[in-house]
Order: structure tokens, then sequence, then C-alpha cells
């Protein structure tokens, strides 16, 4: 549930992540899932005639907010972006495992435990079902996780903070994957079907996972006061970097307008991070929490929050690989892909085993 | 996960009883029993379905979008196969 995919400056340039509005999130899936099946059931002939432009055709149908489907024409830039936007969120899904299965050993009760274990069992799902869309574009498996293991593709910058407390799985919850709802919503919507059906399924799960860190911190916060002090303490640590995870100002946002013309992208990171802000700050008057913003006060002008930006150049340095586990991370994604060759190698034997004997029988 | 010896599979799921099975999305497995387990566990962790199908993608042959337009050209002119293309008098009953 982590899909924005900026890059640093000097990175390979492609077009900027996901968007999303924020309110009643679940009711905007359902919205977005809706105008899926509409916009499917509108009329239109089915394919472009024998002698038209593609290009041409395919603007009309984005325009007409209608899905591009995999064996469309569609061009070579909408291709790769894409690619690099979903492989980078799917990679996401996949190391967003690591700061919560440390604790799964640790969670406080059974009960505990096995939410969390479900939890980053989902997370393992998102990342398949996003490989699986990446898949469609035409490039493998083996292509993507070889990507990511060469460090060639980037994932969620947000992943290379370290999960100090248990409080800290609430805080991952609550605004982690908060921020990256009110960022995939909107993805619902994205022009290429495979990607908005796969978002789809994702953020219906990810509220599961919002409630349930909300939920921590709740619990936390209503007990002792040394549990108070770490859910306050994991907010503390928490709040910027999720606010980091929008991305850029819009001023130094170098790919969003491509993407936003092509329904990729759908509102601008600035608008999105505003919305999370805004969501954020009645939650955590009910959690009896504070934001760690000294400045964060209700502007009646712009009906909105204003808030203090998170450290962009931190941010920066974080995605370049200095930020405090990034090397951990790989190294434990790195060492998890070689413990498994074993299991992939012994599952193509059994198999070829099996399709020789049956073959053996049919002859 | 190679693909070469983990080849794709198209899922397809029954919701309930008495629906159709519907296609969910795709994984990578070695053979059909282990396709058939990890969409168990991709597709079905909430009880979304009480049957699976698992084919292997290279055995779908599909059309080509290039040619959806004459491809399905013969279905285009023959709307006297919806009942709604025929005049019933007034008053006919059960028809």
């Amino acid at each position: 549930m982590y899909g924005n995919d900026f890059s640093a400056p000097g990175d390979a340039p492609d077009h900027a992540p996901d968007d999303a509005p924020g309110a009643g999130l679940l009711g905007e899936v359902e919205a977005a899932e809706a105008e899926l099946r509409a916009a499917a059931a509108r009329q239109r002939r089915g394919g472009p005639a024998p002698d038209e432009d593609l290009a041409a055709y395919f603007t009309e149908v984005v325009d007409a907010e209608q899905k591009i489907e995999p064996r469309d024409w569609m061009p070579e830039a909408y291709r790769r972006t894409l690619i690099r936007q979903i492989a980078q969120h799917a990679h996401s899904e996949i190391i967003g495992m690591q700061p919560e299965g440390n604790w799964i050993s640790r969670a406080p009760s059974l009960k505990r435990k096995a939410i969390l274990l479900a939890k980053v069992q989902d997370e393992a799902g998102h990342g398949l079902y996003l490989y699986a869309a990446a898949e469609t574009l035409g490039i493998s498996r083996d292509e993507l996780v070889q990507l990511l293991l060469d460090g060639r593709q980037k994932y969620s910058s947000i992943f290379n903070y370290p999960t100090l407390s248990w409080a800290d799985v609430g805080a991952i919850g609550w605004l982690v994957d908060g921020a990256a709802i009110v960022n995939q919503v909107p993805l619902c919507r994205c022009s290429y079907g495979p990607y908005a059906r796969a978002m789809i399924r994702v953020c219906k799960e990810e509220s599961f996972h919002q409630r349930q860190g909300y939920e921590i911190l709740h619990t936390l916060a209503h007990g002792t006061p040394e549990q108070l002090a770490m859910a306050q303490d994991a907010v503390d640590r928490w709040w910027y970097p999720s606010l980091a995870m929008f991305g850029p100002p819009d001023g130094d946002s170098t790919h969003s307008a491509q993407s936003m013309a092509w329904k990729i992208k759908r509102f601008s990171n600035d608008d999105l991070r505003q919305r999370f802000v805004d969501m954020c700050v009645q939650q955590a008057e009910v959690l009896g929490l504070r934001i760690p913003d000294d400045d964060l006060r209700w502007n009646e002008e712009r009906q909105a929050y204003d808030y203090t930006q998170p450290d962009y150049d931190e941010l920066m340095q974080v995605i370049k690989g200095n930020g405090p586990c990034n090397r951990e991370r790989m190294a434990h994604r790195r060492a998890a892909h070689a413990d498994g060759a074993w299991v992939r190698e012994a599952a193509a034997a059994y198999a070829a085993k099996r399709a020789d004997k049956r073959e053996k029988v049919a002859a | 996960m190679s693909n070469e010896h983990s080849p794709l599979w198209e899922v397809f799921v029954r919701a309930r009883r008495g629906l159709s099975h519907t296609h969910v999305g795709s994984l990578h497995a070695p053979d059909a029993e282990l396709a058939l387990r990890n969409a168990r566990d991709l597709y079905t962790r909430r009880q979304e379905g009480v049957s699976i199908w698992v084919v292997p993608a290279g055995a779908i042959t599909a059309s080509s979008p290039d040619e959806k337009d004459s491809f399905f050209d013969p279905a285009a002119d023959k709307v006297y196969r919806h009942p709604t293309f025929y005049e019933v008098p007034d008053g006919v009953a059960h028809l």
C-alpha cells in the first residue's frame, strides 16, 4: 500500500507516481469501482479502424475515461512509465513487510500477533497483484525481481526507517498506511485497466491496515503513562517521513504533467499531502496524541490546515540510499531471495518429474 | 522464481454457489497443484471464493485487439437477435 514512486533528481527520469484523495476513503474506492464498471458499459466501438491513427485512438480512449488494456496499442513512454511505477509500487509492498515483520515475534499478545501476521501477508499479496499487473506490460517477473535486487528500481523511501518500538507498528498503520491510501485511492481510476483493478483490491484491504494501526495507538495512548509516551514517540518519529511519502513539492516535481494527461496521476503531490494532513488532525485529537508541528493550525481562508513541510533534503538522501535502514533492507531481501532458491528449485524439479511421468503414462 | 520453471497461470474464482467463475488475476507456480494453493493464498484470503480454476496462461488463445472491429462485425447487423427488435401488439400477455 505504498504507492508513491517519485525518484531523486538525477535518477532515470520518469514519471511521478500516485495520487489520491482522502475523506471516506473506502467510499471513494467503491465509487472508483462503480465508475470502472460504468465506463466499461458505455457503448464504444471495439477498436481503432484499420487505417486509423493509433495514437489518436489511444488519446480518445483515455480522454473518454475508458481503460487501456494490455494488448491495446499504447505510447512507449506510457508503457515505460507504468512499468516503472507499478514495479516500484510492488517492490514497496515487498520491502514494506520488513519493518513490521520485525515485530511479529514480539507482538504483545496472540491476538496482535495473528493480526500483524495477516497484515504482513496482505502486503506480500499486494506486491504479487502489482507484479502481475506490471507483467501485462511485457516485462517478466524475473526481470522485475532482478531490478529490485540490483538496486536499479526503487521502493518507497519510508521503509528505510527503523521500527524501534511496538508503537511503531501502530504509527505505520495509521500514518504510513494512511498516507499510502491517500496516494492510492486515485490510482483506482488510473487509465491502465490492470493497475486500476489491482489498486481497487489493494485499497479495500488497506483500510483494515490503517484501522489496526489506529487501534494499536489508541490502546497505547489510553494505557499507562509509559505506553502513552511510547505512542507519542512513535508519532513524533513517523509524522514527517509520512508527509514526505507524497514526494517533492509540486514546484520540484519533474514528471507530473505527462502522467496527469495520461490519467495515471490525478492529483498533485501537494494536494494529496494537504488532504492527508487535514484528515490526520482530527484523528490525532481522538487518539489524544500530538502531531509534532508547532505551526499546525487551521487556515480559515484556505479551509485547510497550515503545516510544516517535511525535510525534502532528507527525503532525497534516503531515496539515494543514505537512510537509516537502506542497506539492511536490501541485504535482507537479497538473503531471503537466495535462501528461497532451493524451494524454487525443488518445486520445479518435482513439477518436471511429475510431467515426465504423465508423459510416460500417456505414451 | 524463474519464469521458465514457474510459468504464469490465470486464476478464476467462483465467489458463491450460483455464480460463474470470474477472472481475478494471475500468478506464477511450477505446477497446477501449487498454482491452486498459491491462488488460494493470494486471491481468497477473505473468503472471496468457494471454487478456483487455474489455467496455464500459455494455453489461452486470445482474439487480437487489432481486429476487434472486423472480428466482431458479424454480430453488428443482427439486431433481430435481441427481443427488443420485435414489436409486440398491445394487449398480448406472457410474451
